[in-house]
């Protein structure tokens, strides 16, 4: 497969989860609003800096509002066309990307991904107000799923394939380690939180934005309690939105590309990745706790971005290759891994 | 009242009325199946199409806006039907061109017999634009240098058919009248059992078969093809997609190609990959920064030396525009004539070259009723048509065309055939043109059917996409009516 293909492919599957997981914690933060008293300026603020924080986008934020309310941060998470992970540029590159590769795909998928991007560029402020923010995001949350499942369901489980499973779940580990460490003093300052019923209902909530309320419960029978919360969502072995899961699934997808045994490794992005799932496999609760949420998030951050470098080295960048006698023109601009990313590496 | 109750074939050629209610026998179940339409109905199938267009990104995109709108190409629903017997002659008509279009180039890029016993002055094609003298000496595979042809026809006041242009180099639009037959079929499926229209679709497939004969021999049970595209954001891109998906080859942009030892390969993300094939969807001009523009950043460098060393074959050809060129243009018939000692089967448009002082005498008097256009221009630009032009801008190509006149021919305004299309509400006689698409590779084959243009805009003869022209299902029949 080319390698400009596996690159689009990548980033196509990366775009769309992301475009799903802001959807995901925008929607959680307004219904725990819901939960609350009417709030104050700096409670709002209070509120929403820590979404801002896990998209990574705080800083671009402060350059476009002066201050943190609801329907800023509304705006400026979904259609704002200056903010590149705002849902709309999610979807709109992600589909830049599938256009790219329009050969390579299902018609199925192009199909579902092309729709949903018209149906983003009809949307405005107004009408997503007026229909409820919940309708849109449950919109774009389906809209999601509708192309993972057409994607597992019509287009063939080679190559081209594991390159989307590989953006998919590096994108999803990623996105719920920022969701823990935007949240992370919760954890450190339990009860002494400002809301002070705000506690379980802000852990529900970040359960919520990964899908894994209903789960959490089957799997402890239990009230929500932080420790488990945390646990479940990094170390759980068999939910799809952990990280452990994901780290897991990553591996699977980069040794079905190289072919590479388990326990082996043909590349660094295979060597790191397994790294991690190791570290992950063996680790408990109390190995998180002992280093402190937020400098696990911060490792396992750095750990897949590295990942994510190694895999744009190893498969995607294509070096300028020495022809004899003229040295061959530079590829145009390669350094999509960094560019592209658009997330600083630390939420907090 | 029915949809065409109020139609006026006007004093043009209406392909579909003889007259004024009286409909030609080809056409006249098509007339019953649209008379029994409720305009409602109607309507609500052309924008059932029309979503289909947009869902499946079947689109252009105009960039005068910051936004990069995307726009469908208009479709017109009525379609354009052309029956066996005219079909026959058409055919037979453009295999005989295509036939003598490839010896031309042959003979050009090696012996120039056709130059030298002076059929055609030297002069006008070794000065063509895109005469490439790198070709000349260098063999080609199978001696094939048009493989791939998109002739756009017209038909006069008569309903005579002439050849407009050949349209030698990347000739695009086949992908819609293929999408307009899908189109077409899903918004009247029981049209087509009853009128008997031979299908379209093995297009692609023949296509694939024409550019797997022409590989290199290299030992390679399947020859690896593969399409040039300049990139998404070119106009075609669409078709490129859509036609690699077809084929079932990659698509692949000059950063993918890398030259090594003179043999093309693509990059993998399993190391390099030989290419046999390419079909360039891209000007010679681009192709490689090393021969011709060397600010191309589409192209391959080093990809003509592994062409010339016969390492990797391209269609079309290198050089194949000197037969675009509207000068040379002039000379095909001339060229039937000289090469398979036939008659020419289809008549060109009666041309004059400014280059030749007479006729340009002729052509700067007479502008008002000529349609002047430039020599290598396409898409409709460099264009005047005299009738619908003013004085400043008839002063405007007087001068250009003293200043230059190798780069300009003139032709009669030909008084173009007109088709029933859907307007503002009702049917209306709109000009149209033909496209047929020409493969040349074992044999000559001609899809049947074409890419009929329709200029949507009343008592326009200009009929490109980018100048407000749509497009028509074209229908060739298995008989006569």
């Amino acid at each position: 497969m080319l390698s400009r293909v596996a690159d689009s492919l990548y980033w196509m599957s990366r775009y769309a989860e992301r475009a799903e997981n802001i959807a995901r914690i925008l929607d959680v933060n307004l219904q725990l609003m819901l939960d609350l008293p009417k709030l104050g300026p700096e409670e709002q603020k209070a509120l929403w800096e820590p979404v801002l924080r896990s998209t990574g986008d705080h800083v671009d934020y402060d350059k476009h509002y002066k201050e943190t309310t609801s329907d800023n941060v509304i705006d400026f998470l979904t259609l704002n066309p200056k903010n590149p992970n705002s849902i709309l540029n999610c979807v709109t590159t992600a589909r830049e990307n599938a256009r790219h590769v329009r050969e390579q795909i299902s018609l199925e998928m192009w199909e579902e991904i092309n729709r949903t991007y018209l149906w983003m560029k009809s949307q405005t402020l107004k009408k997503i107000t007026r229909q409820g923010p919940y309708e849109f995001f449950t919109q774009v949350k389906n809209a999601s799923h509708l192309f993972q499942g057409i994607t597992d369901g019509t287009m063939t489980h080679g190559e081209d394939w594991d390159f989307i499973q590989v953006g998919k779940y590096l994108e999803r580990a990623d996105m719920t380690t920022r969701i823990l460490d935007a949240n992370d003093e919760i954890f450190v300052k339990r009860p002494a939180n400002k809301f002070q019923t705000g506690g379980t209902l802000q852990w529900s909530a970040i359960l919520r934005s990964c899908s894994s309320h209903d789960a959490y419960r089957k799997f402890y029978v239990a009230q929500v309690e932080p420790d488990k919360v945390v646990e479940f969502l990094i170390l759980n072995e068999f939910f799809p939105r952990s990280i452990r899961y994901c780290a897991g699934s990553l591996n699977e997808a980069l040794r079905s590309i190289s072919g590479c045994k388990d326990e082996h490794f043909s590349n660094m992005a295979e060597k790191l990745t397994g790294r991690l799932v190791a570290e992950l496999n063996y680790s408990a609760l109390e190995d998180i706790k002992t280093v402190g949420m937020h400098q696990y998030m911060d490792e396992i951050q750095i750990k897949l971005n590295n990942i994510g470098e190694a895999i744009f080295q190893t498969y995607l960048f294509s070096p300028p290759l020495t022809v004899i006698e003229e040295k061959v023109e530079e590829p145009k601009p390669t350094s999509k891994q960094s560019q592209k990313q658009g997330k600083s590496t630390t939420g907090a | 009242m029915a949809l065409l109750d109020k139609y006026q074939p006007g004093d043009f050629f209406d392909e579909m009325f003889i007259a004024e209610g009286k409909v030609r026998p080809h056409y006249a179940a098509l007339f019953e199946r649209f008379q029994n339409l409720e305009q409602e109905e109607f309507e609500q199938r052309r924008s059932a199409v029309d979503a289909a267009f947009l869902r499946q990104g079947i689109t252009f995109t105009v960039y005068s806006d910051e936004q990069g709108t995307e726009r469908i190409f208009p479709f017109d629903l009525m379609p354009r039907i052309i029956p066996a017997s005219e079909w026959t002659m058409i055919e037979a008509g453009l295999t005989q061109r295509m036939r003598a279009l490839n010896m031309f180039l042959k003979d050009i890029y090696s012996d120039q017999r056709i130059l030298k016993e002076k059929v055609i002055p030297a002069e006008e094609v070794l000065t063509a634009k895109h005469y490439r003298p790198e070709m000349v000496g260098v063999p080609v595979p199978k001696d094939i240098y048009i493989h791939i042809c998109g002739s756009d026809m017209v038909r006069d006041r008569e309903g005579t058919y002439f050849v407009l242009e050949d349209n030698g180099r990347c000739p695009s639009g086949v992908s819609y009248l293929l999408e307009n037959r899908v189109a077409m079929k899903r918004a009247f499926p029981h049209l087509f059992g009853s009128a008997g229209v031979r299908p379209v679709d093995h297009y692609t497939q023949d296509l694939l078969t024409v550019l797997q004969y022409i590989a290199p021999p290299n030992g390679r049970s399947t020859p690896n093809v593969v399409l040039l595209t300049p990139g998404i954001y070119n106009s075609a891109y669409f078709e490129h997609s859509f036609l690699a998906r077809q084929m079932g080859i990659q698509i692949v942009e000059g950063q993918d190609l890398v030259v090594q030892d003179k043999k093309v390969y693509m990059r993998t993300t399993k190391g390099l990959e030989q290419v046999d094939t390419i079909y360039r969807r891209l000007d010679d001009d681009f192709l490689d920064p090393k021969v011709f523009r060397k600010d191309s950043i589409l192209g391959v460098p080093g990809l003509v030396e592994a062409y010339r060393a016969g390492n990797v074959s391209l269609a079309n050809a290198i050089g194949t525009g000197v037969a675009d060129d509207k000068v040379v243009y002039k000379f095909v018939p001339d060229m039937i004539k000289f090469y398979l000692s036939e008659e020419p089967i289809l008549a060109n448009v009666p041309t004059y070259l400014a280059s030749d002082p007479k006729e340009c005498e002729y052509i700067v008097n007479n502008l008002q009723k000529l349609v002047v256009k430039a020599a290598n221009e396409s898409g409709g630009y460099g264009m005047l048509v005299g009738p619908a032009s003013t004085a400043a801008q008839r002063a405007e190509f007087k001068e250009k065309i003293l200043e230059n006149p190798r780069n300009y021919i003139a032709q009669p305004t030909l008084n173009l055939s007109r088709h029933p299309s859907y307007c503002d509400g009702q049917f209306d006689g709109r000009h149209v043109d033909l496209r047929p698409y020409i493969l040349c590779g074992e044999r000559i084959s001609i899809v049947p059917g074409g890419l009929t243009r329709v200029a949507l805009r009343k008592g326009s003869l200009v009929v490109n996409s980018s100048q407000g022209g749509g497009s028509k299902d074209t229908w060739v029949l298995y008989g006569d009516s």
